[in-house]
């Protein structure tokens, strides 16, 4: 050991250092990489060409030449290429998406609500439901009611009717259709232009309650006036019993039906317990003190315990969201047309180029996810506690 | 209250009011007690509380009774084919059709794996029992052997037992052959075997110091948290072919479990991350300090605590690996559904109530094994608790 006067850090040997063994570990991890990339990708391109299969995006503007049993938007298998059935396809899939969100967000509120309950019975009944539902698989919930609900129902001829000329058989559920005699197109407009404003009053109000109301009211005003303004006629058409169908009024598929009730009450047990997580994460200090303060109820509720637990809910409930759309992708299962068994199904098989068609549907669930966890982090940081 | 009279005469001189005795307890209220008061308490407590009830028991009559009908009372136990189960003047209230699934029950267990090799599948099963005991008896001994048979022995030695070893006797049984339960369990425990050492390698990636080795963690990670498992078995099955030498071609449930391991390990690598980020920093530097090195202080110090904070978290994502495994029914893969799917379609069973007692019957045995998998977190999590509950 030298007792002498040393200048500067001791002498680490270099294959001590940590930065050089840093630096040394991720050069070899990237050499390791980047050869077994090379190997792939020309393992890839060997095989595509021993196949015969073509490469690029070119088959995007061919004719698609199938049908597809739900579109919202034209599509023709005559004319329509495999780019217009993408769009059909990730429209059928959002659809899917927004209903199922909207039902389970109801839903699971509810369930998760009824889950705190004082009323034993309801709190049982909630934990019951929460309990069987998760611990079933979504793939067997929608082919139980795909097959053994929906499937069962009666032929058209034995129609249930519900009021309100509502027909329910294995077809699917015929509804009547509302019927604006030319002002539909307006209204809609309408409604586009009320979510825009929504968003800017939201990116712009100062204070949150005006963001809900004012947001509210664009949305749902913009078409009532539009309605009121071109005269409020309303029609109804009505589904009619023809011989070989039902004919007329809007015809939900049972496909959309088994997959949007089953999204719903998958989606909705998970939903429930993280409500109810978020409302047990106000202290019962704040309670207690709300009420001591002389609020009633409503408005403890209302002021105190929603709001925080709101910031502990949504992060969570947003997961869910992406989760069941997501899972939306299972509709290959029932045979529902989403961009799933559009895309990696029918154009797959009929296209062979596989790389491309998974790494676009790929594409689309992954932006949608990252999207909604980028709007997610400044939500976030918004919410954020504002501590001193 | 104070009144209180005495009939002794030694005594009536005294202060005869005050009391010197306590008076007995009075009863409480027969309607704070007893399963009077529980009622008050839990079912009737409110006028809105009362409605609730009433409207919920009306919904359990409405409900359960049906379902108990179903399942029980007008079941068909016994029968050969579908005559059973159909809807006679006889009988005309069919309920579910028991006898199709004790028909079928082989099926749903082994697939097509050949009959007289039946017995090496439940020889695994029960090697597979025996190690899940041993792992998840807390106090049984040698539970580092048990960890160590589990994840290192059984899947060798299941191996060869399954697929075949010719030298040992053991004909070579391919996978395509292999189907039902089995397979739900085989994908389902490579899934579990692999995803916890890729995950915790994934999860010290993702919180490395290096930059490569981060942004490659994290973009794995949310590369395949963001897209549907679907899209990822999918993915394996037809591209991953693409990307070997022909000759290489993986069989069809190896790429299908490549796509499951890949998929849960990108899932438990976010559960270990949240176990690492409860180690506080003082544990890695007090054990840098004694002079352990990176590995060992990882290995020593802080894995040790950390998967003890997430054992709940991974055995939940266990219990949700397990659900998803169904599906592998998209590849071409016989799983205990696809099993059902195929059983149900069957014309010797076909009749109206077929399809609703298999789902039944899966349903049933899904909800015993994810059930009791989360019920066995959650206990886990209270014992694990006790230290700090204190």
């Amino acid at each position: 050991m030298a007792l002498g006067v040393e200048s500067g850090p001791p002498k680490i040997p270099l294959a001590r250092d940590p930065r050089f063994r840093g630096l040394a570990t991720q050069l070899v991890l990237f050499g390791v990489l980047a050869l077994v990339a090379y190997l792939l990708v020309r393992a890839a391109a060997n095989n595509l060409a021993r196949a015969n299969v073509a490469t690029g995006f070119g088959f995007w503007n061919q004719p698609a030449g199938f049908d597809i049993s739900q579109t919202l938007i034209d599509y023709s298998s005559a004319t329509s290429t495999y780019g217009r059935a993408f769009w059909v396809g990730l429209l059928n899939t959002l659809l899917v998406a927004v209903l199922g969100i909207v039902f389970a967000t109801i839903l699971g509120f509810i369930i998760g609500i009824a889950r705190l309950s004082s009323n034993w019975l309801v709190e049982r009944c909630a934990t019951g439901y929460v309990e069987l539902v998760r611990n079933v698989p979504l793939l067997l919930q929608l082919l139980f009611w795909y097959n053994a609900v929906l499937k069962a129902l009666p032929d058209f001829r034995e129609s249930i009717r519900l009021p309100g000329g509502v027909f329910l058989n294995n077809r699917g559920l015929f509804l009547p259709a509302p019927d604006f005699a030319g002002a539909g197109e307006t209204m809609l407009i309408a409604f586009a232009l009320g979510l825009v404003g929504a968003v800017i009053l939201a990116a712009l109000a100062p204070h949150r309650r005006i963001v809900a109301v004012g947001a509210a009211a664009l949305v749902l005003g913009f078409p009532i006036a539009a309605f009121l303004l071109s005269g409020a006629h309303v029609t109804f058409e009505y589904p009619q019993m023809s011989r070989f169908n039902l004919r007329g009024g809007i015809e939900i598929l049972p496909e959309l039906a088994a997959l949007v009730v089953g999204l719903v009450i998958y989606t909705a047990a998970f939903i429930a317990d993280v409500v109810r997580a978020g409302l047990q994460a106000v202290p019962r200090g704040q309670v207690e003190a709300a009420y001591a303060l002389g609020l009633r109820r409503l408005y403890a509720l209302r002021f105190i315990i929603v709001p925080q637990a709101m910031r502990v809910i949504i992060p969570p409930l947003t997961n869910q969201y992406l989760n069941l759309t997501k899972n939306s992708s299972l509709a290959v299962a029932i045979g529902y047309p989403d961009l799933v068994q559009i895309f990696t199904g029918t154009v797959l098989n009929q296209t062979g180029q596989a790389v491309e068609i998974v790494a676009i549907t790929m594409a689309v669930y992954l932006s949608i996810s990252l999207g909604t966890s980028f709007l997610m982090n400044i939500y976030n940081a918004r919410m954020a506690l504002v501590e001193r | 209250m104070i009144a209180q009279t005495t009939s002794d005469p030694a005594e009536r001189g005294a202060l005869a009011f005050v009391r010197s005795a306590p008076a007995p307890d009075l009863p409480p209220p027969m309607a704070s007690v007893g399963w009077i008061g529980w009622l008050r308490a839990n079912l009737f407590s409110t006028p809105f509380n009362s409605f609730l009830t009433v409207l919920i028991v009306l919904l359990l009559a409405w409900v359960i009774p049906p379902v108990i009908r179903f399942l029980i009372v007008d079941a068909v136990w016994t029968g050969a084919d579908r005559e059973a189960c159909l809807s006679l003047p006889a009988h005309p209230h069919v309920g579910a059709c028991w006898a199709f699934v004790r028909d079928r029950l082989a099926y749903f267990t082994y697939g097509s794996y050949p009959i007289s090799d039946r017995w090496r599948v439940d020889v695994f099963f029960i090697m597979l029992a025996f190690g899940t005991a041993w792992l998840l008896w807390l106090d049984a001994p040698r539970r580092g052997l048990g960890a160590f048979y589990f994840f290192v022995v059984l899947p060798v030695t299941s191996f060869f037992l399954l697929y075949g070893l010719p030298p040992a006797g053991l004909e070579i049984v391919d996978t395509a052959r292999w189907g039902g339960i089995l397979i739900t369990i085989v994908v389902g425990w490579v899934g579990i075997v692999i995803s916890l050492p890729l995950g915790i390698l994934l999860a010290l990636g993702r919180r490395s110091q290096m930059p490569l080795l981060k942004v490659l963690s994290i973009a794995f990670i949310e590369l395949v948290r963001g897209v549907p498992l679907i899209t990822v078995l999918f993915m394996a099955s037809v591209m991953l072919p693409l990307f070997v030498p022909p000759a290489w071609s993986p069989d069809k449930l190896v790429r299908a479990l490549v796509g499951v391991a890949l998929f849960s390990s990108a899932y438990m690598a976010e559960v270990v991350r949240a176990g690492l980020q409860a180690i506080p920093k003082g544990q890695w530097e007090a054990a840098y300090v004694l002079g352990l090195g990176y590995w060992r202080t990882l290995g020593l110090v802080v894995l040790p605590q950390a998967l003890r904070v997430t054992i709940p978290n991974i055995l939940n994502s266990y219990v949700a690996l397990f659900k998803d495994t169904t599906l592998v029914f998209f590849v071409g893969i016989f799983d205990f559904l696809r099993t059902i799917e195929v059983a149900r379609a069957d014309p010797k069973w076909a009749t109206p109530v077929t399809s609703t007692t298999g789902y039944a019957f899966a349903a049933l045995f899904f909800f015993l094994c994810c059930y009791s998998m989360s019920r066995y977190a959650t206990s886990l999590e209270r014992r694990l608790a006790a230290g700090e509950r204190r």
